[in-house]
């Protein structure tokens, strides 16, 4: 399911003393099966814009096209229909968790979609396996007494289990320790990897945008400033820099390590680019 | 209709009645409801519009600002009016089928509606003209010359301002864990009565739970800081009384006494006396 | 280099944490076997992932929870005699993870004022107070503010102003940039650092993110309720495989250093940062 976003702003509470414009003039197509890195500092637009894209939010102006179709012209019904298709998660997703059981919580979303007592239960199943737990073990649990990165990972399952075709997370890591982190990041590289899914990942780690996405989209003020593959994004240092955000590690020492050895690459995010082409250029 | 309920709201715009003691604001809206009560003609009526409108113009808080804090409570007053008008018993000058007006009625209901939307505005204009920890200060102050109350006075003033400081920190709690749910597939728009209640539940349970897990963590966070409850505390800000204070105390005596005057009119005003 | 007498701000002696089971849980053992110190003026990192005991010890370290078993003395005070419960938590103050719950009042500088008043110090002096700590943290500017208006960061900071108004030696933050953005976490680990290189003051740091301790003065490393490891970040970050194995991340740079080791570089073990890689792979 292709996304594209139309003309789109929006504006806070137009018309009273506390009127903010949130997006300006957006205008970017999401392709089928890609993924796609926001990054932005807070106060940037990220949320708003995502809140749009499964119409929690109706914009000011400009529209958003899933398949082709307008969706803030569909009726209600067909709106709640539609976030089925277009998963969302909320920053700590856990704190939306609220039901007796694992199980119970994971199916509120197919249920919301009227399927069957076995298809519900299948789903289940499959998304809670999907997020790394092992679905016998944790089905009778309460949410609650999950550690948090488990916690997540229940939450997680929720969206996944009305098995959407785009899956939008809002920093999904925030707050867990590093082997959470890695942990949350290595199943949604295998949901876009293997299931084809359509991801946008909120993210403020540029470590974890660079090694992860596909395309990264740079917002500032409300703003598109960059819409590009990680290679040409992250060679504008200085751009980044002047809106508040920053490079990965290692391409800052690309770029320092060039004053020494000007034919090495500075379009370099991951500590395994990073070694290949020292390797390459300095070992000889 | 609850984000037009103005009582509790601050409206800063630093005038003379913000920057006054909220203990005079407190005793002044107390003084001012008890005369309310007091008032048996629309002589005293019109004089208390007087004051109102007075002092809204010293507030310098936009009167559609105040008008709008009746409109949330409108219907609590259109009952008591109704009520009044069709259950008092007097001189018949109209029937409904059943129900009779009454002379005496139409007086009650319209005395209870003035008092009732003058009550509002007097402690509207409490609330918008001082800053929730004002008013705190200034309860706790007041509830010390309450007896029983008096033991309680710092727990309960601290309650009330712990409370004002969680309330914004919950409501957008309130609105992320919806979208959350609505992201969901849930639904809260349609549907009968029971099946809307029902829809409530995924956002109540995490909505108490994170309140829980927000006083838990606060109390931590409070003990750390050493925090035991009312005794030996000091204040930064202590409440001294200034010459405005005293000036409005003055004014506050010549409402009284004006107010008592009214009731002794015996010129006939709309209603016979 | 002579070995100066330090002056001790904590004292950890055998200490073990249970959490008491009911009937429907067993009870668990948080903490077991931990001895350590802290010198006064020193910047101390505390890493482990998750559930290895972390928060336990912090919440010790000021007397919010006593030890099962061992003695915790903090500044020469033993929290078991409840009388220094007060003095403790003034000398040892606390900053948590969330900056929205702990903050207590609707306006800044009451907030900053809520510590001192609980000491019972005069109203003057608490007015000196929370201007000087509002001024430590350059939050000055948001005095008459409603903490809910204020970024994350911000909120961190005023949270660290209203530890500082009770004029501790001692703070100790229980990952207090978990839940920031990036330059929310840089505007409190400036403040920190700050507070550590200019006012003296001890920190105890415990965190997720590696970088934020590449310069402390020692790191402290815990899983599975014990310290497992101990030392400078140069020693510790050295040991990459091992923290991998418990479930923690090195810098970056160190991480690089470590990879190209592997394949035969002749790079040292030492380096934490960008500037240490250029010169490495410079000379």
């Amino acid at each position: 399911m292709p996304v594209e976003i139309k003309n789109l702003s929006h504006v806070y509470s137009e018309g009273s003393p506390f009127e903010f414009q949130a997006l300006k003039d957006i205008d970017i197509t999401i392709e089928d099966g890609s993924f796609v890195g926001i990054i932005g500092h807070t106060g940037s637009g990220k949320s708003t814009l995502i809140q749009h894209l499964n119409g929690l939010l109706t914009p000011t102006s400009g529209t958003v096209l899933v398949d082709g179709e307008d969706i803030f012209s569909k009726k209600k019904n067909e709106l709640i229909q539609l976030r089925h298709h277009i998963g969302l998660v909320f920053q700590y997703p856990e704190h939306q968790l609220f039901e007796e059981t694992v199980h119970k919580d994971v199916a509120f979303g197919p249920k919301n979609q009227g399927l069957s007592e076995d298809e519900i239960n299948q789903r289940v199943q499959q998304s809670i396996k999907m997020v790394g737990l092992n679905y016998d073990d944790v089905k009778d649990k309460s949410p609650f007494e999950l550690s948090g990165g488990q916690m997540r990972r229940v939450a997680i399952a929720g969206v996944l289990a009305m098995e959407p075709s785009v899956l939008i997370l809002d920093e999904p890591t925030a707050g867990l320790d590093p082997r959470g982190r890695e942990e949350i990041l290595a199943q949604i590289k295998y949901l876009h990897k293997k299931k084809k899914m359509t991801v946008i990942l909120v993210s403020h780690s540029m470590e974890d945008i660079g090694r992860l996405v596909e395309k990264i989209l740079v917002m500032n003020a409300g703003e598109v400033v960059f819409y590009d593959s990680p290679n040409r994004v992250f060679t504008e240092i200085e751009t980044l820099e002047r809106i508040g955000l920053a490079v990965p590690e290692v391409t800052y020492l690309m770029r320092k390590l060039k004053e020494k050895y000007p034919e090495i690459r500075e379009d370099i995010f991951t500590v395994a680019a990073a070694k290949d082409e020292i390797l390459k250029v300095i070992r000889g | 209709m609850l984000k037009d309920v103005t009582i509790g709201q601050y409206y800063p715009t630093g005038s003379v009645i913000h920057k006054m003691d909220p203990r005079t604001k407190i005793l002044f809206t107390t003084a001012f409801i008890v005369m309310l009560f007091c008032i048996n003609n629309l002589w005293g009526y019109l004089a208390t519009l007087l004051i109102l409108v007075a002092v809204t113009l010293v507030s310098k808080i936009p009167v559609s600002y105040i008008i709008r804090g009746i409109k949330g409570l409108v219907l609590i007053i259109l009952l008591t009016v109704t009520l009044n008008l069709f259950m008092t018993p007097g001189t018949v000058i109209a029937s409904l089928g059943p129900l009779n007006i009454t002379m005496e009625g139409l007086k009650v209901a319209t005395y209870m509606a003035l008092r009732l939307i003058f009550l509002i505005v007097g402690t509207s204009i409490m609330t918008l003209t001082t800053s929730p920890i004002d008013l705190t200060d200034g309860m706790e102050w007041c509830m010390r010359f309450i007896p029983f109350v008096r033991r309680y006075a710092h727990e309960l003033s601290m309650m009330m301002s712990i409370a004002l400081r969680f309330i914004p920190t919950l409501m957008e709690e309130t609105e992320r864990i919806m979208k959350a749910q609505k992201a969901r597939g849930a639904n809260f728009e349609t549907g009968s009565i029971i099946a809307r209640a029902k829809n409530l539940i995924p956002i109540l349970i995490p909505l108490f739970i994170s309140a829980f897990r927000r006083a838990d963590e606060l109390a931590t966070a409070m003990e750390a800081r050493c925090y035991r409850g009312g005794e030996n505390r000091t204040r930064m800000k202590q409440l001294v009384f200034e010459n405005r204070d005293r000036v409005s105390f003055v004014l506050m005596l010549m409402m009284i006494i004006g107010l008592i005057l009214t009731t002794m009119i015996k010129i006939p005003l709309l209603f016979p006396v | 280099m002579t070995m100066e007498k330090k002056e001790k701000m904590i004292e950890v002696k055998d200490v073990c944490f249970v959490y008491p089971g009911n009937s429907e849980n067993k009870s668990v053992t948080a903490l077991s076997d931990i001895n350590l110190h802290i010198n006064k003026g020193e910047f101390v990192g505390i890493i482990g992932h998750n559930g290895s005991g972390k928060s336990t010890l912090s919440k010790l370290l000021n007397a919010i929870i006593f030890p099962t078993a061992g003695d915790v003395i903090i500044n020469g005070l033993n929290p078991k005699d409840h009388e220094h419960l007060w003095d403790i938590r003034q000398t040892a103050g606390m900053v948590f993870q969330n900056p929205d719950n702990q903050l207590v009042a609707t306006i800044v500088e009451e907030d900053v004022a809520f510590g001192p008043e609980n000491l019972g110090v005069p109203s003057l002096e608490i007015r000196e107070r929370v201007d000087r700590a509002l001024a430590t943290v350059d939050m000055q500017a948001y005095a008459h503010q409603k903490p809910h208006q204020l970024s994350g960061g911000q909120k961190q900071r005023i949270a660290i102003a209203g530890i500082l108004a009770m004029e501790p030696e001692c703070i100790i933050f229980d990952e207090p940039t978990a839940m920031l953005d990036p330059s929310g976490r840089r505007e409190v680990m400036e403040t920190i650092r700050k507070l550590n290189q200019e006012k003296n003051m001890t920190i105890i740091h415990i965190t997720h993110y590696m970088s934020e301790i590449i310069n402390a003065d020692r790191i402290i490393v815990l899983d599975a309720g014990k310290i497992v490891m101990e030392g400078t970040p140069v020693e510790i970050f050295k040991n990459v495989s091992a923290l991998k194995k418990i479930g923690l991340d090195v810098p970056q740079m160190t991480e690089l250093a470590y990879e190209l080791r592997k394949e035969g570089m002749n790079i040292k073990d030492s380096i934490l940062s960008i500037d240490e890689m250029v010169d490495a792979l410079c000379q």
